[in-house]
């Protein structure tokens, strides 16, 4: 049994390089969407304090929208457009609706807002999109498809071309929200109300203002990964759920960090992995539900703010 | 005018302290139990009783565990649904291996063994708070889900991998099972609410909920005013899972008869619950009750209100309906009082004691 655990799984992998490869590699690639759905909550959280529940669901409905309209023969540029105009709708219908009646209301309060967010959008969806999967449509914005086959230690390892381009991608929308954050006033106001909402009041940021956008940022980045996650799979409401595979990462990274969401997001899509394919047959498989909360309880455990989070200071 | 507590004076420190203080209350609360207990099983129709007394009362009982750890203690939990599986499983274990015990003590006894796994994944939250603990009581909720799919023990071997409730009759009469009469289950489901919720009632009025109450407004200054952190947190968590726990066994014998735990105790059922106490009210045991109430009865009215009203939407469409009313619903009560229908409540006896002249 010790022997199963402790020793049998890295002798498997010193045997098979190549298969720990693939496995180190698909755990890479699913690191990094999470990385992307986290930073859609991290970007909200760290603006208003928010949990914002919704961030999944959002993804659903941003693909489903692009899917939707390029089915009724919307050409796939404007389509793209379109959607960024609804999510900026519903960016600013939130922020009227939902944020501002409710602000200075305890987290939880606001959590729960959120998730009553989650059911309307799954609703509206539903009767607007119908609730059958969809296919991505993954030609017409010029994405790759297909695999890769490379030789390496004497095995082969299949990469996705769609993989290679999501983290391509992941990676360039990172920077591109870094550089932003650094170097444009409304970066410099995002970053200021992130550090006090009174402070940045004061100074005559519009707080309103501010959630308007960081809500239509985390909108676009759900677009994005909702484009990515369609093509890996289908768009289907069943999507939705990899919005609780982000909250592990999120702990880990912490929720106020935006280089915290990616790592994060690589240690979880890598151990979940490695440990479904090299752990998961020991106990009957199916443990990679589960096994990332238990990963990011170890690591709370010894840094409770997670790892990238700001200290939390408690005072009487 | 109806709700003066004129006259009524208080002559001793337990009148002074009682939970109910007013006369009208008192009476009220008689007849609402007066009502649950002798109106309803006689003159209430078998679907009534079966689609909204039943569900109305497993999730009450659902919401007060989850409000003893959320409400009182601050500590937010989501994994509520996974603690009322594993007090259905261990009452199906415990039935099974004692088939001669009366279901009711087994019902109960599976708190036990909820509360103790409760407390065990409580453990965490002596050192993390807020949203990370709830995002960490997550890893309870996958991981016992994925238990109760991939541990053949619990559920017996069977083929369909799901509880099958066995016929087990109290009096004669058949509680659970195929021949059990949903009166015979309400009743029995009544009286494991209402006990449960006397005891609840008496523990949070005392020592241990006033325990929970100073943790839950700050736990420093709590631990400095002498109350040990660990033990106040553990027995939360425990007994918001024993509370649980015999929710989840009512449930999976006194309403579904049966079924497959991984639909009946997902994470969606987690948040249901926590629905429920939020917009019933943190920190109030009528919340439990009201929030329970709202959620439960909201869908089901619009699943048969709305055709009967002549709106003809049928299958999937009122589905989807019902998520977008039910979302605005939650949305529209936060907004409207945060604090949740407990609150409303109070505030309508307030204006009760003082119309007409309010001021």
């Amino acid at each position: 049994m010790l022997y199963n655990i402790f020793i049998d799984p890295f002798m498997q992998m010193a045997a098979a390089p190549d298969l720990l490869v693939q496995a180190l590699w698909e755990g890479l690639v699913s690191g990094v969407l999470y990385a992307l759905i986290a930073l859609g909550f991290v970007l909200i959280f760290k603006a208003s304090g928010v949990f914002n529940f919704a961030q999944g669901i959002m993804v659903v409905f941003a693909a489903l929208t692009l899917v939707g309209l390029h089915e009724k023969g919307v050409p796939a540029w404007l389509a793209v457009l379109l959607t960024l105009g609804v999510m900026l709708i519903l960016a600013i219908s939130v922020e009227r609706v939902v944020l501002r009646p409710l602000v200075n209301q305890p987290d939880i309060i606001l959590f729960m807002a959120t998730f009553g967010l989650t059911y309307v959008l799954i609703g509206l969806g539903e009767i607007i999109f119908g609730g059958e999967p969809k296919q991505m449509i993954t030609e017409e914005l010029f994405l790759p498809r297909g695999v890769i086959e490379l030789n390496i230690l004497g095995g082969r390892v299949l990469l996705q071309k769609i993989d290679i381009a999501a983290a391509v991608i992941a990676s360039l929308m990172i920077v591109a929200l870094a550089l932003f954050f650094q170097y444009t006033r409304i970066g410099r106001a995002l970053r200021a109300v992130a550090d006090s909402h009174k402070a940045a009041l004061s100074v005559g940021i519009s707080l309103n203002q501010i959630w308007v956008i960081v809500w239509f940022a985390a909108g676009l980045v759900a677009l994005i990964t909702g484009i990515m996650w369609g093509a890996r799979s289908d768009v289907s409401f069943a999507l939705q759920t990899i919005a609780l595979k982000a909250l592990p990462v999120l702990i880990l990274g912490g929720f106020t960090s935006v280089p915290g969401a990616i790592v994060g997001g690589l240690i979880i899509g890598l151990g979940e992995k490695i440990a479904e394919f090299y752990w998961g047959p020991l106990v009957g498989g199916g443990i990679e539900n589960w096994i990332a909360y238990v990963i990011a309880l170890g690591f709370l455990m010894v840094r409770p703010q997670g790892l990238f989070g700001d200290k939390i200071i408690e005072r009487i | 005018m109806f709700y003066r507590e004129a006259g009524q004076f208080k002559k001793t420190y337990q009148a002074d302290m009682a939970v109910f203080p007013i006369l009208q209350d008192r009476i009220g609360l008689g007849i609402i139990v007066a009502v649950a207990a002798l109106i309803i099983p006689f003159f209430g129709s078998h679907f009534f009783i079966s689609t909204v007394m039943i569900p109305f009362l497993v999730f009450s009982l659902a919401a007060m565990g989850l409000n003893i750890v959320t409400g009182y203690t601050g500590l937010i939990s989501l994994g509520t649904g996974a603690f009322m599986g594993v007090g259905a499983y261990a009452c199906y274990k415990l039935t099974t291996y004692f088939p001669d015990v009366n279901l009711i003590i087994w019902i109960i006894a599976s708190g036990v063994f909820s509360a103790t796994i409760g407390a065990l994944f409580g453990l965490p939250s002596l050192r993390i708070k807020g949203f990370y603990l709830a995002v960490a009581t997550l890893a309870a909720q996958f991981f016992l889900e994925w238990c109760f799919v991939r541990v053949p023990w619990l559920f017996n071997y069977n083929a369909s991998g799901a509880i099958e409730v066995p016929e087990r009759t109290i009096l004669g009469i058949a509680i659970t099972g195929a021949r059990a009469d949903p009166t015979a289950r309400y009743l029995v489901l009544l009286g494991i609410v209402v006990f449960m919720t006397w005891i609840a009632s008496n523990i949070l009025h005392g020592r241990v909920g006033r325990t929970f109450m100073a943790v839950r407004d700050m736990d420093i200054a709590a631990e400095l005013m002498g109350i040990r952190l660990l033990p106040a947190k553990l027995l939360a968590f425990a007994l918001s899972s024993f509370y649980c726990g015999v929710a989840g066994a009512c449930m999976m014998f006194l309403w579904y008869g049966g079924g497959e735990a991984s639909d009946a105790f997902n994470i969606n059922q987690s948040f249901n619950i926590l629905f429920m106490v939020i917009i019933g009210g943190l920190g109030s045991l009528i919340g439990c009750f009201l929030g329970a109430a709202l959620l439960n009865i909201v869908p089901v009215a619009l699943k048969f209100g709305l055709p009967s009203l002549g709106v003809p939407i049928g299958g999937a469409t009122a589905e989807h309906i019902n998520l977008l009313i039910v979302g605005g619903l939650i949305i529209f009560f936060l907004i409207v009082e945060p604090h949740g229908l407990a609150r409303l409540w109070q505030i309508t006896k307030q204006k009760l004691r003082t119309w007409p002249f309010p001021y």
